[in-house]
């Protein structure tokens, strides 16, 4: 497996100019002639579906949702963020970019994230023109609010529910063009595998989750916006529904799966109450701008916070990190919550949370500004709590939330496996070890209107062959595999519900390649999860039949396909033998628990090849070379 | 606390369905609503029969998909609280609980809990978007709105289209979900220019769809998880009517 980046050449500022205005272009006349296949309605999917059906490609979307309007993008609450420099307060491109950089601990592409900074502003335009309900000052013009990792004010939102606005409006295009004809629209479809003829992909193989039928759909490329893979651990802030299986079945196809121990537990969500626990919820970072995070100095005290005098109390993320205070990155947050709690220092029942206090904003701001600018997620809160965040303070904890891992991408967006473009979540190239609040929403935007529609013409430019039938072969072979695998998880008939499976693997994930790992961990890991796999394969137990709706047998796929890559990613955390951004491993830190990066062995971004099954998967190095960055500790002293 | 269900168990579109008993023992108050049939159906599961089918996915409450009656009311008893949000504190020991799925023609029930609710996409391809082609936009701050007009456009903006407005109308009427979208983009300078063929456009597809009419009666904004009001309704009546005038004078 060769990878090759293809970044374009010359300085870092002038790339993407000048590849837009090298690329061939495909005439208006041809466009019509070619079918892209998007699977995924988020954010990148849905911008990038409507884009390309617009430009007059024939567009097929897919989604397992029952609307492409539900994908999980809606559920980002805090902002997106874009180097618009309203505020006047120095931002720039390059000052994005560069905290981009730093806040992903040095493991970034750098020429992608700075045409990821380059676009930012652009995305607010759009958005803005599609009637997207920004929050705005009294003078009619758009308003920021700060995020982490960042000293500029540069987040724009809508209230607490900006992904939901955004992702309206980018399902606003789509269904413009829907109705237009250039898109096919596939919702409960649900995407089971790639088919590749002559090591270009072709096409997928999709069950109809309504009626069962399994059926293949060609196309001349293939763009995955699929999401991440947080749900391997069970427990996380996901939808239910998100699922590894696209890429995954793409993996297994060829496609090298890059930095998938890249994961990130976000700082501020609601702790798990029991282990009926289906999912997490996260509170919005944003909180964070007005929240003081806090624990008890003094280990068991379990007096209500309100009885606690200020002397007894730790502000543990002001006290360690004075410039950034609270609104420190979500890695350097997470971590320094759970020590406090390894400490025994946590509150709530479980003593596995900590406080986020808005005593000190509500005296400052008053009520009412309060409550305008967080109200629905006070609201969330007690909800799902019962308590009244304005009188107390919230409980909060770490949870799994986004992973930066994802396909391997070249600058165009394309994997190793040509015709196959990843966009979002799904692919790894923007944000390195760790994530910065507000850039999820941007680099899924970025890469849907922005980027794709332009690089896979390049692509598309070059094609000689015309896409086959799914009257060939290699389609006939892929849909047969397909229809076996289901028949066998129907015919197991074991003694386990799929989700105690989900739920086994989901904990041994949490307890040894969560927050922090070790090598000893990592170990026992990668030696237990096939025996899980095992189990799975012998005793699940899935009901029904393969011809109507069947919830289980959609979990029961989507699992097994976990069970895989639990492993994959534990391999990657044991190759990295280093800490960096949300891969923090317990043998390199610092005497004050910081984590330690090794760039001279470790700046490369990992990618495996898969070998086969029960073979071990190949390791890849694509190195990290900065033209512009020097690398340095990352502090946020 | 033990309660007990009374849920609608359905094949598939075409077959008959009713409501089956279960016993829901020692359920914790703690729980969502979703996770006391999380653990119903693990116990069905673990006895040999089928899971009862429900649709849900972020279970925080944004992404709409969630749909269940409780006790004849859609998303049951707490308001602005969609059916993964709703927890079992609100209930007590001993209650027996009906759940079925959102009533209405153009939502055919699909298995169990589970319904059918494209003709919504379908109403917002009619005419729920601003006509902008990507990189087509101006800058965004060349055109200041008013802080009150992008909140009341964010007010109606917040529709999850999760259909509880129409499972509650006795008419099956989809204006309050309408009425959100076209309000949203009515109220905001961008969505001026396609004002009068988007309310024409939207109704008629909801009229298509074989929705009812609006009788006024406002159940729709009382059951609506996002409280969205019904004056939106009004706007869209009032914009309906402008459009419609317009339209019958208009030359050829």
């Amino acid at each position: 497996m060769k990878l090759d980046a293809k970044i374009p050449s010359g300085p870092l500022v002038d790339k993407w100019a000048r590849y837009l205005s090298e690329i061939k272009l495909v005439n208006p006349a041809n466009k019509r002639k070619y079918e892209i296949i998007v699977v995924g309605s988020g954010l990148g999917g849905a911008a990038a579906a409507a884009t390309l059906g617009e430009l007059g490609y024939h567009v097929k979307c897919f989604c397992y949702q029952d609307s492409p309007r539900r994908a999980h993008s809606i559920s980002a609450q805090g902002g997106i963020n874009a180097a618009k420099n309203y505020q006047n307060d120095g931002d720039s491109v390059y000052r994005l970019f560069h905290d981009t950089i730093k806040g992903g601990d040095f493991r970034a592409r750098e020429a992608n994230v700075y045409r990821l900074a380059e676009v930012s502003a652009e995305i607010i335009d759009q958005c803005t023109a599609q009637g997207v309900p920004f929050a705005r000052e009294y003078g009619g013009h758009l308003a920021n609010r700060s995020f982490g990792g960042a000293q500029v004010s540069r987040t724009f939102y809508a209230r607490g529910q900006t992904g939901q606005q955004l992702l309206l409006g980018a399902y606003s295009a789509l269904c413009r063009q829907i109705q237009a004809g250039t898109v096919t629209m596939f919702p409960r479809t649900e995407m089971l595998d790639l088919v590749v003829v002559d090591g270009h992909a072709k096409g997928i193989v999709v069950r109809d989750m309504v009626t069962g039928e399994i059926s293949s759909h060609s196309a001349d490329a293939v763009a995955l916006a699929t999401g991440g893979y947080a749900n391997v651990y069970d427990l996380s802030t996901n939808a239910r529904g998100c699922n590894v299986t696209a890429a995954f079945r793409a993996y297994k196809r060829g496609a090298a799966f890059a930095n998938p121990c890249y994961t990130q537990i976000h700082p501020t969500c609601i702790p798990v109450s029991g282990d009926y626990q289906s999912k997490l919820t996260l509170m919005s970072e944003s909180l964070r701008n007005d929240g003081r995070v806090w624990v008890p100095k003094r280990q068991g005290d379990n007096r209500p916070p309100q009885q606690i005098p200020e002397g007894e109390r730790d502000y543990f993320l002001e006290r360690k990190y004075p410039s950034y205070g609270n609104l420190a990155p979500r890695d350097i947050s997470s971590r320094s919550a759970k020590e406090v709690c390894d400490e025994g220092r946590g509150v709530g029942p479980s003593g596995l949370g900590v406080y986020l206090d808005f005593s000190d904003a509500i005296d400052r701001l008053g009520l009412a500004t309060i409550r305008e600018r967080y109200g629905n997620l006070f609201e969330m809160y007690e909800r799902i709590t019962g308590e009244d965040a304005y009188k107390t303070p919230m409980r909060i904890y770490p949870a799994l939330h986004y992973t930066m891992g994802g396909l391997w991408v070249d600058y165009n967006l394309m994997s190793n496996l040509p015709g196959l473009h990843v966009l979002g979540e799904a692919n790894f190239s923007d944000h390195g070890a760790n994530r910065l609040g507000a850039s999820a929403l941007m680099q899924g935007l970025a890469d849907g209107y922005f980027i794709l529609p332009y690089t896979i013409g390049a692509y598309l430019a070059d094609l000689k062959e015309k896409r086959p039938s799914t009257e060939h072969p290699e389609f006939r072979k892929v849909e047969k595999e397909v229809e076996e695998r289901t028949k066998k998880f129907l015919s197991i008939n074991g003694k386990r519900s799929v989700q105690s499976i989900h739920k086994e693997l989901g904990q041994l994930m949490w307890d040894k390649a969560g927050m922090a790992r070790n090598e000893e961990g990592l170990k026992e890991a990668i030696a237990k999860i096939p025996v899980i796999r095992e189990e799975f394969w012998k005793n699940v137990k899935v009901p029904g039949d393969g011809g109507e709706i069947n919830q289980e047998l959609e979990k029961a796929g989507r699992l097994a396909d976990f069970l895989e890559f639990g492993e994959l990613l534990c391999r990657d955390a044991l190759d990295r033998n280093e800490s960096c951004g949300g891969h923090f491993r317990e043998e390199h830190q610092s005497e004050d628990g910081e984590a330690l990066r090794n760039d001279e062995k470790y700046s490369y971004v990992s990618a495996w090849e898969f070998q086969g099954e029960d073979r071990e998967p190949v390791l890849h190095k694509e190195p990290i070379v900065y033209e512009e960055v020097k690398m340095a500790t990352r502090s946020y002293k | 606390m033990n309660l007990k269900l009374r849920v609608w168990r359905q094949k598939d579109r075409n077959a008959p369905g009713k409501l089956v008993e279960y016993e829901a023992g020692d359920i914790d108050p703690e729980m969502s609503f979703l996770e006391m049939l999380d653990v119903v159906n693990e116990r069905l599961i673990g006895a040999g029969d089928e899971p009862i089918a429900f649709d849900h996915d972020c279970r925080e409450g944004i992404c709409g998909t969630c749909s269940a009656t409780i006790n004849g009311i859609p998303h049951g008893p707490e308001r602005a609280t969609t059916v993964c949000q709703l927890h079992m504190r609100h209930f007590k020991d001993g209650d027996i609980l009906t759940i079925e799925p959102f009533r209405a023609k153009p939502f055919p029930v699909i298995r169990d809990l589970m319904v059918d609710r494209s003709a919504f996409d379908r109403i917002i391809e009619s005419g729920g978007f601003v006509s902008v082609r990507t990189g087509s936009a101006p800058e965004a701050n060349t055109l200041p709105i008013p802080k009150d007009a992008a909140e009341t456009a964010m007010d109606a903006a917040a529709c999850i289209g999760c259909g509880a407005c129409v499972a509650a109308c006795k008419n099956a009427s989809a204006m309050l979900f309408v009425a959100a979208k076209s309000s949203q983009l009515n109220t905001l300078p961008q969505g001026k220019p396609e004002k009068d063929r988007r309310v024409l456009n939207m109704v008629a597809a909801m009229d298509e769809a074989g929705f009812g009419n609006c009788t006024n009666q406002y159940e729709c904004s009382a059951v609506c998880p996002k409280t969205i009001s019904e004056d939106f309704i009004a706007q869209l009546n009032r914009e309906y009517l402008v459009a419609s005038v317009k339209q019958s004078f208009a030359g050829k």
